[in-house]
C-alpha cells in the first residue's frame, strides 16, 4: 500500500506519523470511509468546489481554515483539545484519580458502546441530509449543508480515532460497521431511532441542526468529561463545531419564521400558503416532531447503564468539573414525575439513575432560549403567534412517558384525544405534502428562496451573494 | 530432613497477607498421620491420626479425623507407592484406632475454615481420592480398604475410592454417612456419586443409607453392597490378608525397582516463587500471576531406561510436579490472584523428543510419569482460577504443554511474522491425556464441529508434521485470538485488566460450566454435581448460620433449620 503522507493528507495532532498502529487501521479504513462519502454523502456534488472550513490544527487561526475544497478531498482530521494540566477523574467513583489515558480493561466494552454510539450518530445524519444538495434554497445554505455534512464526516473520524487508538481489532471491526449501517435501511439501520427519520425537506434539516445537533452538544458535553482523557479532549473539540450545526438550524428557523412573518405582514389576513411562504403553526409542528425525537436520545429516565456510566467515570453531567457539587452522586435524590397507572406520580430516584434526565433538564433549557428568540422575532413583527417548546413527556417512544399518552403540554390524555388532536400538534401528511412543494432549488448567487429569508450575513466575512458552491 | 519442605515461608512483607504457604511437599519420614510399610508386593497404609497433629490450632483431629495435612500425607503416599514401589500390586488401607476406622473430615475445622478453604479442601481430598482410583486403573495396583472399625462420612469415602472394601463384623462397627442427618452437609467427597455410580446401589437404598447417621454394617452392608465383604474380629487379619492376595493374584507380577522421589524444592523471592522449571510471579495489584515454565535445552532420556535413571530429575517428571506444587500454592494460599497467565518457553524440538518417549508403554516409569501429567493437567484445568495461555515469541506450546494451553480457557497467539511463535502438536494431543470427561482436550474444544481435530492431529511433530505459526494455529481453531504485534500489548493488557474486575464467583462458576463440554463421568459428576451442591449448601444458614447444623454440632445446641425448600 502507497505511504500516505498523513500530516498532509490527514490533519492531526495526535501524532499520526508515528503511531503504526493507528496508520495501518486507518489505512485500511479510509478507502471505505471515501467509498461511504461518494456512496451515501451528499448526491451529485461531489465535483463541485465549496466554500468550506477545515480545521488544520487545534491553534486559534487553524480550527477554521476557508476555501473551496472537493468535498470528496476533504482534509477530515484527528484534533483533541489540548489540556495544559494533567486531568482527573472529575466524577464517580474514580472521583480525584489520574484520568485514564489509556482504556481500563473493566469498563473495555462500556467505553466502546458508548463511543460506537455517538459515532453511529454522526454519519447517520450525513446520510438523512444527503438528497437536500438538490433543493438548496440559496447558495449559502447549500455550502451551510455540505459543511454540517463534512464536519459530521469529521466527528465520525473522531470517533474513529478512538476506537482505533485504543480498541485494538474489536475497534477496528466496529469502524468498518459504522459504514456499514445505513440511515433508515430495514436490515441495518442506524443504532438510535431519531437517526433514521427521514429528513428531505429543508424545514426538517433546520429542525434537526437546532434539535437534534443540540442533543449531540448535550452527550459530547457529558462524555467532554469523561476519566478517558483522549475521549473526553476528542469532545471538546468537537463541541466548537457542533455551535455551528446549531447556528446553521437556530438561524434557518429564524430566517424562515421571519419570511413567513414579512408576509403575514405584507398581506394581511392572507393564508400564507398562497404566497409561497410556510405557516407558523406548520414551523411550530416541524418543532414538536423533531424535538420530541431529540428528547429520546437522551435515553431513558430512570437508568441503570446511566448510572453504570457515572459511576465509572465514563459519561458526566454537563459542565462537570465547573459544577459546585458532590460530584460522586452517590448520595443525591432526583425528585421526578413517573407516570405509574395510567396518572403521574412524583417519585425520588437515585441521582445517579437519573443522570439522562439531569442532562436533559439542561437540553431543556437550551431549547427554551432558542424559543425565545423565535419569538422575538414574531414579536418584532407584531404578529399574534407564539412558539412554545413542546413539554418533555409530549410524543415519546423511549423511557417512562412512552407508555402512557401526553399532549403538548405534558398532560396525560387518553389515546382517543390524542388521536383527536395530534394533527394540531404533528405535521399532517398535508402539511408535509406542503412543505415538500416548496423545496424547490434556488441556486443564483445572492438568490434565496421564497420561504426564507436571507441571512443577516454571509461566512467568514463573505456577502450574501458570494459564490458558496461553484456549480 | 529433605530440603524438600516448604515450611511456612515468607513473601516479601508488602504482600503480608499472603505470607503463609501451606507445605503440600512431606516425606513418609514425616509422616505424622499414616504408617507406610511395605512387603514384597504389598504394601500398607495405616491411618493413625495424632489428635494434636492439625494443620492449625482449634480443633483436635479425634478419631482418625482428618484435615488438610493428613490427606498430604495420603496423596503422598500414593506417590511413594507408585514411584518408588512398582513392585506392589496391592495396598492394604486400614487403621490403627480401636473400633474406628476413620470419622472422616473434622468437623471443627470445616466449622471454623473460610468457605474458600472448605471448598480448596474438599476439592484437593477428592483430588486424592481420584488419585487413588487412577493409579488402579493406570499403575498395576489395587487398593483394599480394610475397615477394622466405623467408616463414616470421609472415612467411608475413602473406602468407596478403594476397590474393595472389607468390613470387620464386631456387630458395631459400621459404615455410615452422617452427614446429612447429624450436620447438615453431604457426604461431598465423591460418596454419593460413588454409591450410586461406581457400586451403583439402588437409589432407594442410597436414599435410606444416607439418612441413617449410624449407618449400616454386618451382612446388611454386604447385601447392600456398601460393603464387599465382613470378617469377624478373630480372623480378621487372616481375612485381609487373604482378599489382598485375590486382589493381587489378579494383577501380574512386577520386579520393577523403584525410584526416590526427591523433593523439589522452590524459594520465595520478592513476589515470586522460583522452582527449577516453573516459576510463578504474582501481581497482588492486579491480582494475577504469571506461570511460566522453562523447558530446557536438552531433551535428556530417550529411551525408558535412561528416564528411570534420571528418575525425578528427569525433566519433564520435575516440571509437572513443580507444576502441581505450584498450582496447590495458587489455590491454597492466593485467593487473591483471578487470573493466571501461563508461558512455556524454550524449543519445542525439546518438548516433542520428550514426548515421543512418554507416549511408549514398556517401561513402568514412563508410563507412571504419564499418569503424573495426565492428573496434574486435570489439577490445573479444575482450579478456580482464569487461564489464559500466552503464545508469542520464544514459547513452546507443543505436547503435553500445548495440552497446558488447551486446558485454560483462552488462548492468546501473538501473529507477529518477526518474532513466530511455535506450536507444537504431537501424540499428547491425540488421547493421551484424557479430561475428566473421558475425552482428549482437543476432542472437548470441538464437539460441535468434531471434523476439526484430524487437521490439527495431521500437524503431528513425531508423523512428520511441522510447528505450527500463529496463522495456521487461529485457522485451525487454536488460538482465541491471534492480535498482531501492533495490537498485542494492548489485546493482552485489556483482556487481563477486564477479567480481573469481574465477580469471582461467577468467573468461577462459568469456567466450570464451560471447561467441561461431553459426557459425564463419575469424576465430572464429582466435581460439577456434588461439589457445587456442597458448596452451595456450606454457604445456607442451614449449615453454617449461627443455629446451622455445622455450627451446633458437638455443642449442646439443636441445630434449627428454616423448613422452607428452594
Ligand atoms: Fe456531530
Ligand atoms: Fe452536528
Amino acid at each position: 500500500m502507497a505511504t500516505i503522507d498523513y500530516e498532509q493528507k490527514i490533519p492531526n495532532n495526535v501524532d499520526l506519523k508515528s503511531d503504526k498502529k493507528l496508520q495501518r487501521a486507518l489505512e485500511k479504513w479510509l478507502p471505505d470511509y471515501i467509498e461511504w462519502w461518494k456512496d451515501m454523502g451528499p448526491t451529485d456534488f461531489n465535483e463541485n468546489d465549496v466554500y468550506l472550513r477545515t480545521a488544520v490544527s487545534v491553534d486559534r487561526d487553524g480550527w477554521a481554515d476557508f476555501g473551496y475544497v472537493k468535498m470528496p478531498e476533504y482534509r477530515w482530521g484527528i484534533f483533541l483539545t489540548p489540556t495544559e494540566k494533567e486531568r482527573i477523574v472529575g466524577f464517580g467513583d474514580h472521583f480525584g484519580s489520574k484520568a485514564w489515558h489509556e482504556v481500563p480493561g473493566e469498563y473495555r466494552n462500556m467505553l466502546r458502546r458508548i463511543i460506537v454510539t455517538q459515532a453511529d450518530t454522526e454519519p447517520a445524519s450525513v446520510e438523512q441530509q444527503r438528497m437536500l444538495g438538490h433543493t438548496a434554497p440559496s447558495l449559502y445554505d447549500m455550502r451551510n449543508l455540505f459543511q454540517v455534512n463534512v464536519e459530521e464526516g469529521r466527528h465520525l473520524w473522531a470517533m474513529v480515532y478512538l476506537l482505533h487508538g485504543f480498541f485494538g481489532r474489536d475497534g477496528r471491526e466496529e469502524a468498518d460497521e459504522l459504514l456499514e449501517r445505513r440511515s433508515g435501511n430495514p436490515d441495518h439501520p442506524r443504532i438510535l431511532g431519531t437517526f433514521n427519520e427521514p429528513c428531505t425537506d429543508w424545514l426538517s434539516f433546520f429542525c434537526f441542526t437546532t434539535y437534534t445537533d443540540r442533543d449531540g452538544k448535550f452527550q459530547l458535553l457529558s462524555l467532554a468529561e469523561s476519566g478517558f482523557d483522549p475521549l473526553a479532549r476528542s469532545c471538546r473539540f468537537m463541541l466548537t463545531e457542533e455551535a455551528h450545526h446549531m447556528f446553521v438550524g437556530q438561524t434557518g428557523l429564524g430566517r424562515i419564521i421571519e419570511r413567513t412573518c414579512e408576509l403575514l405582514k405584507e398581506h394581511d389576513g392572507r393564508d400564507v400558503r398562497e404566497l409561497g411562504g410556510i405557516p407558523l403553526e406548520v414551523v411550530q409542528k416541524y418543532i414538536n416532531f423533531w424535538n420530541s425525537s431529540s428528547n429520546d436520545l437522551f435515553g431513558g429516565e430512570i437508568s441503570s447503564n446511566a448510572s453504570n456510566f457515572f459511576a465509572s467515570g465514563i459519561k458526566g453531567r454537563a459542565y462537570e468539573e465547573k459544577l459546585d457539587t458532590d460530584h460522586r452522586a452517590n448520595e443525591g435524590i432526583y425528585t421526578m414525575e413517573v407516570f405509574e397507572n395510567g396518572r403521574l406520580t412524583t417519585k425520588e430516584v437515585p441521582l445517579r439513575n437519573a443522570m439522562n434526565e439531569v442532562l436533559r433538564d439542561e437540553y431543556v433549557s437550551d431549547n427554551e432560549k432558542g424559543i425565545i428568540y423565535f419569538n422575538k422575532i414574531v414579536e418584532r413583527h407584531g404578529v399574534d403567534f407564539r412558539f412554545h417548546l413542546p413539554h418533555r413527556r409530549f410524543n415519546r417512544k423511549v423511557g417512562i412517558y412512552s407508555e402512557g399518552w401526553f399532549s403538548i403540554d405534558g398532560t396525560p390524555i387518553s389515546e382517543t384525544e390524542w388521536l383527536g388532536k395530534v394533527g394540531e400538534w404533528l405535521p399532517t401528511q398535508e402539511d408535509r405534502d406542503y412543505v415538500q412543494s416548496l423545496m424547490v432549488p434556488c441556486l443564483e448567487p445572492g438568490k434565496y428562496a421564497p420561504w426564507i429569508a436571507p441571512p443577516a450575513k454571509g461566512i467568514d466575512g463573505k456577502g450574501i451573494d458570494f459564490e458558496y458552491v461553484k456549480l | 530432613m529433605p530440603a524438600s519442605t516448604a515450611p511456612t515461608q515468607n513473601l516479601d512483607a508488602e504482600c503480608a497477607d499472603v505470607m503463609e504457604l501451606t507445605p503440600f511437599q512431606t516425606h513418609p519420614d514425616r509422616y505424622r498421620h499414616w504408617r507406610l510399610s511395605f512387603d514384597g508386593d504389598r504394601a500398607r497404609l495405616e491411618m493413625n491420626v495424632q489428635p494434636d497433629g492439625g494443620m492449625r490450632e482449634g480443633y483436635e483431629l479425634k478419631l482418625n479425623s482428618y484435615d488438610l495435612g493428613v490427606d498430604i500425607e495420603l496423596a503422598d503416599a500414593l506417590s511413594r507407592i507408585l514411584f518408588e514401589h512398582p513392585e506392589v500390586r496391592v495396598c492394604v488401607i486400614t487403621g490403627t484406632e480401636d473400633r474406628v476406622f476413620c470419622a472422616g473430615a473434622n468437623i471443627h475445622m470445616l466449622s471454623t475454615s473460610t468457605h474458600a478453604f472448605k471448598v480448596n479442601f474438599c476439592k484437593y481430598t477428592n483430588e486424592t481420592r481420584l488419585y487413588l482410583e487412577d493409579a488402579s486403573e493406570h499403575s498395576n495396583k489395587r487398593f483394599l480398604a480394610a475397615l477394622n472399625g466405623t467408616a463414616s462420612g470421609g472415612g467411608y469415602e475413602l473406602a468407596l475410592a478403594c476397590d474393595k472394601i472389607l468390613l470387620v463384623d464386631d456387630r458395631n462397627s459400621a459404615v455410615s454417612f452422617p452427614e446429612l442427618p447429624l450436620l447438615g452437609v453431604l457426604p461431598g467427597t465423591g460418596g454419593l456419586t460413588r454409591i450410586a455410580d461406581k457400586r451403583k446401589i439402588r437409589r432407594d437404598r442410597n436414599d435410606v443409607f444416607s439418612c441413617v447417621a449410624e449407618g449400616i454394617k454386618g451382612k446388611r452392608a454386604v447385601e447392600w453392597n456398601l460393603v464387599d465383604r465382613i470378617a469377624p474380629l478373630s480372623r480378621w487379619d487372616e481375612a485381609v490378608s487373604e482378599m489382598a492376595g485375590e486382589m493381587a493374584d489378579e494383577l501380574p507380577t512386577s520386579d520393577a525397582v523403584g525410584i526416590e522421589l526427591a523433593p523439589t524444592p522452590f524459594t520465595v523471592e520478592g513476589n515470586a516463587l522460583r522452582y527449577e522449571y516453573v516459576t510463578l510471579e504474582l501481581d497482588h495489584a492486579a491480582r494475577t500471576a504469571e506461570l511460566t515454565i522453562r523447558i530446557p535445552d536438552e531433551a535428556g532420556p530417550s529411551d525408558g531406561a535412561a528416564a528411570h535413571a534420571a528418575g525425578s530429575d528427569w525433566w519433564v517428571l520435575r516440571a509437572f510436579r513443580e507444576l502441581d506444587d505450584a498450582i496447590l500454592h495458587l489455590r491454597f494460599d492466593l485467593p487473591q490472584i483471578g487470573l493466571v497467565t501461563t508461558r512455556v518457553v524454550g524449543n519445542s524440538a525439546v518438548v516433542a523428543a520428550t514426548d515421543a518417549l512418554l507416549a511408549t508403554d514398556d517401561h513402568w516409569f514412563v508410563r507412571e510419569t504419564r499418569n503424573l501429567v495426565r492428573r496434574v493437567l486435570k489439577r490445573y484445568e479444575n482450579s478456580a482460577k482464569s487461564l489464559y495461555a500466552i503464545i508469542d515469541g520464544g514459547t513452546a506450546f507443543t505436547g503435553c504443554f500445548l495440552e497446558l494451553a488447551l486446558a485454560g480457557d483462552r488462548t492468546y497467539v501473538l501473529n507477529d511474522p518477526d518474532t513466530p511463535v511455535h506450536l507444537g502438536v504431537t501424540a499428547a494431543n491425540a488421547g493421551m491425556y484424557p479430561m475428566a470427561n473421558g475425552l482428549s482436550r482437543l476432542e472437548t474444544r470441538f464437539l460441535g464441529t468434531p471434523e476439526a481435530v484430524a487437521p490439527v492431529l495431521a500437524h503431528r511433530l513425531d508423523r512428520g508434521g511441522e510447528v505450527i505459526d500463529a496463522e495456521t494455529a487461529d485457522e485451525l481453531g487454536l488460538a482465541t485470538f491471534a492480535p498482531d504485534e501492533l495490537d498485542w500489548e494492548d489485546e493482552l493488557r485489556l483482556a487481563i485488566e477486564e477479567r480481573a474486575c469481574f465477580s469471582p464467583d461467577s468467573l468461577t462458576g462459568m469456567e466450570q460450566n464451560i471447561r467441561f463440554a461431553g459426557p459425564e463421568t463419575m469424576e465430572t459428576k464429582i466435581f460439577g454435581r456434588l461439589s457445587a451442591w456442597q458448596n452451595w449448601i456450606f454457604q445456607r444458614p442451614n449449615a453454617v448460620g449461627p443455629n446451622g447444623a455445622l455450627k451446633c454440632y458437638g455443642t449442646p445446641r439443636r441445630p434449627e433449620f428454616n423448613y422452607d425448600r428452594t
